[in-house]
């Protein structure tokens, strides 16, 4: 089953670069970062790649094969014709390193930027309770391994470099998602979401939730309730009402604004 | 934020030192991100030191990612008759009692609060029916114990730890690897003064102040062929602590993991997690027997099902029968499994199957086991609600690590601790599945904490670093690149990966065991002449050169240890010793490295004592 394969592989760093042509023997059942191993261990030792687990859990080496957003470990070479050449190119949302790598602060920065989950105190056991259903719309979120694929599809940063000031990203909508529905946080992120993460900037043209190797619903089950949530604060005339008049906003479920 | 902070991390950087050497103090200095690493970290945080998390990778991917089944603590949640004490048998039990065995005693006391402390952060772990954390069934566990979320308990405790971090704002140095240790003996006793590493990104070299050190780098399973551990466990910290003059216990008691994916090739080892059975899968050979009932040792048959009626009847009614065959402890169930492919009962590529699907509704195994689900599915084509799985041993943990205090975590080197799987003692010949997260959490904030005591405790007069051995280490870190015509660092981990897989593997033998030193011997001159091409920036070449250093007196550790222990125990079956022998069951080996620093050599040392009334717990009702 063993064949030749044949490979263009982007090699450089931040002043520039170019596709690399290599061959190498694979065989039945690999993935493309089993090509990239190797290259590297036969024909380019220092070719740079992002990469731990090798099972789609740790979301380190996501590159763009043949120009779409994937997983090398998660990327089987069955899915191609033994015939084609395979293209493998950095993320383009993010500065390049070197090769494959790129520079994905970005994202540890606007983590930073979040504020974290605040539960009120324990029941008087000593224990918390939640019920299964409540937890299981967190845990969906909470499957991402931030991959930051999402991050890297979404045009609002992929095109325009200088909207990242402004704009946390998919990723991050997930996390203002979970946190707002876990069912003790006591802090009311909408505002936050909607300003310094720029939720409104989203069009939900759901390309993050196609790129997702976990299958998370990011445009459906994150970000779209979100903005439902948000334009019922703004929006609403009874709140808009109570809050100008004193009274306690209706729909804040006794969290307090961050 | 200021200006010189490093782009990737946001880590401040001395700009003023332009080509020179950046530096940083910090009371504490954490090397590794993964649980250990980062529960040690924010007890240090708290406890007020100036902290810093130093890890090879970013932060959030560390192995612990790949943590499958579950935390293991007495809490109680589905069974209230359990305590810690029924924790700590179990624990001592499945690593037949070579465990230190006030560590397991603490890690069962304080297992249950640092789950709790988890939820505090955030962490959203499954539920019982009354809304408490729920518990599952797990190998070599009395009580359903587990903490879990699905089956992917370790991404939860990771980011939740991560996130933890973060929150707190803890300076992290990602994808930064440390390769030495400093150390101040200027009154004659050696204390830790800092630690030596690169940037992976620019290849540019970091120098640490730090009174204290904690090495949190994890296991050594890349030093084998087939391991479902992730590049990066390649036993950092086993030799770094080794080269400073600290000591290793346990080393013969390497873990196989009964269930690793045995196809595709290019996935051979990857873990398949003992949940499977804990939630009703049962191993079959190619004849279609489930053999299990074939391996129980005289050690657990008082307390594991002899029929299949019991065994299935367990899932429902676990008061009145007993525990199936299939959740032995791990060591048992590899070398039945072992056994069976040797004796032709294996599988088209090799392994054994393991069948949840003609046992459970595809609805349950798909709620239960969504990331097996997804594994098989997308890596070998096979979906685990309609077929069974084909599995077969996979090196998955290492026993041994460096020798602490059980209280504090520190070593021998004063300032320097170790937790996690780098450290040694906690699991003695073999770790029940669910005993390492929690001793990630236990352990870390107990080293976090005595360390932050340790360095506050020294005021200003901090051990200094000498200069001259910043030098050595820089020296030391460049040398690949001066090397022309030899090998590449892949190829000489390539062999030692086979040659260990091969000769030190599941069941061992004197004479392939002193071959398999022999190669040592022979892998340490070929890395002598180890070539390296390229520059150092992001060079991954570069980075396994230095990684293979440590990999090869690791290796060398666990051969040596293997050969002195003439006994079969737990990680550590021997064909020509092939039961237990009580003498052996008292003491450990010590390693340490050898006066030539080029090789490393054994002492027996005895177990220590327990106390009387925690005997009690292990005599005969």
């Amino acid at each position: 089953m063993a064949y030749d394969l044949k490979l263009r592989v982007w090699r450089g760093d931040a002043t520039g670069g170019d596709l690399g042509d290599y061959t190498v023997e694979v065989s039945e059942g690999e993935v493309v970062l089993d090509a990239l191993h190797r290259v590297q261990a036969t024909q380019a030792g220092d070719l740079a790649i992002r990469w731990n687990c090798k099972a789609g859990k740790c979301g380190s080496c996501s590159a763009e094969i043949n120009g779409k957003p994937r997983l090398l470990c998660m990327t089987r070479l069955s899915d191609f014709d033994p015939t084609d050449t395979i293209t493998v190119t950095p993320v383009r949302a993010f500065p390049v390193i070197r090769d494959l790598v790129t520079d994905v602060s970005f994202n540890y920065q606007k983590a930073r930027e979040l504020p974290s989950f605040a539960p009120p105190p324990r029941d008087a056991d000593g224990k918390r309770r939640m019920a299964q259903v409540d937890v299981e719309r967190g845990q969906e979120f909470r499957k991402c391994i931030e991959c930051f694929l999402c991050q890297n599809v979404c045009h609002v940063v992929r095109d325009h470099e200088d909207n990242k000031e402004a704009f946390a990203g998919p990723r991050f909508f997930l996390r203002y998602a979970e946190l707002d529905m876990h069912p003790l946080d006591t802090h009311d992120r909408r505002e936050l979401a909607q300003g310094a993460a720029g939720l409104g900037m989203c069009n939900i043209t759901k390309c993050c939730t196609e790129v997702c190797p976990e299958g998370i619903k990011i445009t459906d089950n994150a970000i779209i309730p979100m903005k439902e949530r948000v334009v019922d604060r703004k929006f609403d005339p009874l709140v808009w009402l109570g809050s100008k008049i004193g009274l306690r906003a209706k729909d804040d479920e006794g969290r307090t604004e961050v | 934020m200021s200006e010189s902070r490093h782009p990737m991390t946001g880590n401040e950087m001395s700009g003023d030192a332009a080509g020179g050497m950046e530096r940083h103090q910090y009371d504490v200095v954490v090397v590794g991100a993964g649980g250990a690493g980062l529960r040690a970290a924010i007890a240090a945080h708290d406890a007020g030191a100036r902290t810093a998390i130093v890890c090879k990778s970013l932060l959030g991917k560390a192995h612990t990612v790949m943590a499958e089944g579950g935390i293991a603590a007495a809490m109680g949640n589905r069974w209230p008759e359990d305590n810690w004490e029924v924790h700590f048998r179990d624990t001592m039990r499945g690593g037949k009692m070579l465990n230190n065995w006030r560590m397991a005693q603490l890690h069962a006391q304080e297992a249950p609060e640092r789950v709790m402390e988890l939820e505090d952060w955030g962490a959203l772990f499954d539920r019982t029916d009354d809304g408490l954390i729920s518990q599952r069934d797990f190998g070599g566990h009395k009580y359903a114990r587990l903490a879990h979320v699905g089956d992917r308990t370790g991404l939860e405790m990771i980011r939740t730890l991560q996130q933890r971090a973060v929150a707190l704002g803890i300076d992290v140095f990602m994808e930064l690897t440390v390769t030495d240790l400093f150390q101040d003996d200027s009154d004659g006793t050696p204390k830790i003064s800092g630690a030596f590493g690169y940037w992976r990104e620019t290849g540019r070299f970091v120098v640490f102040e730090a009174p204290t050190v904690i090495l949190a780098t994890g296991g050594i399973g890349k030093s084998f062929k087939v391991t479902s551990n992730s590049w990066e466990y390649t036993g950092d910290g086993h030799a770094l602590a080794l080269r400073a003059g600290a000591h290793l216990i346990n080393m013969e008691f390497v873990q196989f993991h009964p269930t690793g994916m045995v196809w595709p090739p290019s996935v051979k080892g990857l873990l398949v997690t003992e949940s499977v059975r804990g939630d009703g899968g049962i191993l079959k050979n190619s004849e279609g027997e489930r053999f299990m009932f074939d391996y129980i040792p005289e050690f657990f048959k008082a307390e594991t099902a002899d029929t299949v009626e019991e065994a299935d009847a367990w899932y429902e009614d676990k008061k009145n029968n007993r525990r199936p065959p299939e959740l032995l402890p791990r060591d048992e169930v590899a070398r039945a499994i072992n056994s069976e492919i040797k004796a032709g009962r294996g599988t088209p590529h090799g392994g054994i199957y393991l069948d949840i699907a003609s046992r459970r509704t595809p609805e349950f195994i798909r709620k239960r086991l969504p990331s097996m689900y997804h594994q098989f599915k997308e890596l070998a084509d096979v979906d685990i609600t309609k077929e069974p799985m084909e599995i077969g041993p996979t090196c998955h943990y290492v026993m041994g690590g460096v020798e602490v205090d059980p209280d504090t975590q520190e070593s021998a080197v004063k300032g320097l601790y170790a937790v996690g799987e780098c450290s040694g003692g906690m699991h003695g010949s073999n770790r029940l599945g669910g005993n390492s997260l929690g001793d990630l959490l236990v352990f870390g904030k107990r080293a976090g904490e005595y360390a932050t005591t340790y360095a506050q405790s020294l005021g200003d007069t901090r051990p200094a670093i000498d200069e001259s051995e910043v030098k050595a280490a820089e020296r030391s870190a460049l040398a690949p690149f001066e090397v022309e015509g030899g090998e590449n660092s892949y190829t000489i981990q390539s062999d030692l990966q086979q040659s260990m897989n091969d000769l030190v593997g599941i069941i061992r033998t004197a004479d392939e065991l002193e071959q398999s030193l022999k190669e040592i011997e022979d892998f340490k001159l070929r890395a002598k002449e180890m070539k390296v091409e390229g520059h150092r920036q992001y060079n991954p070449g570069w980075h396994l050169a230095l990684d293979l250093r440590n990999m090869l007196v690791v290796s060398e550790a666990i051969a040596r240890a293997a050969l002195a222990r003439e006994e079969s125990r737990g990680g550590h079956t021997r064909n020509d010793f092939p039961g237990p022998d009580p003498v052996w069951g008292t003491k450990n080996l010590v390693v340490s490295l050898n006066e030539a620093g080029d090789g490393v050599e054994l002492a027996e040392k005895p177990l220590p004592v327990m106390p009387d009334d925690l005997k009690t717990y292990f005599e005969s009702k």
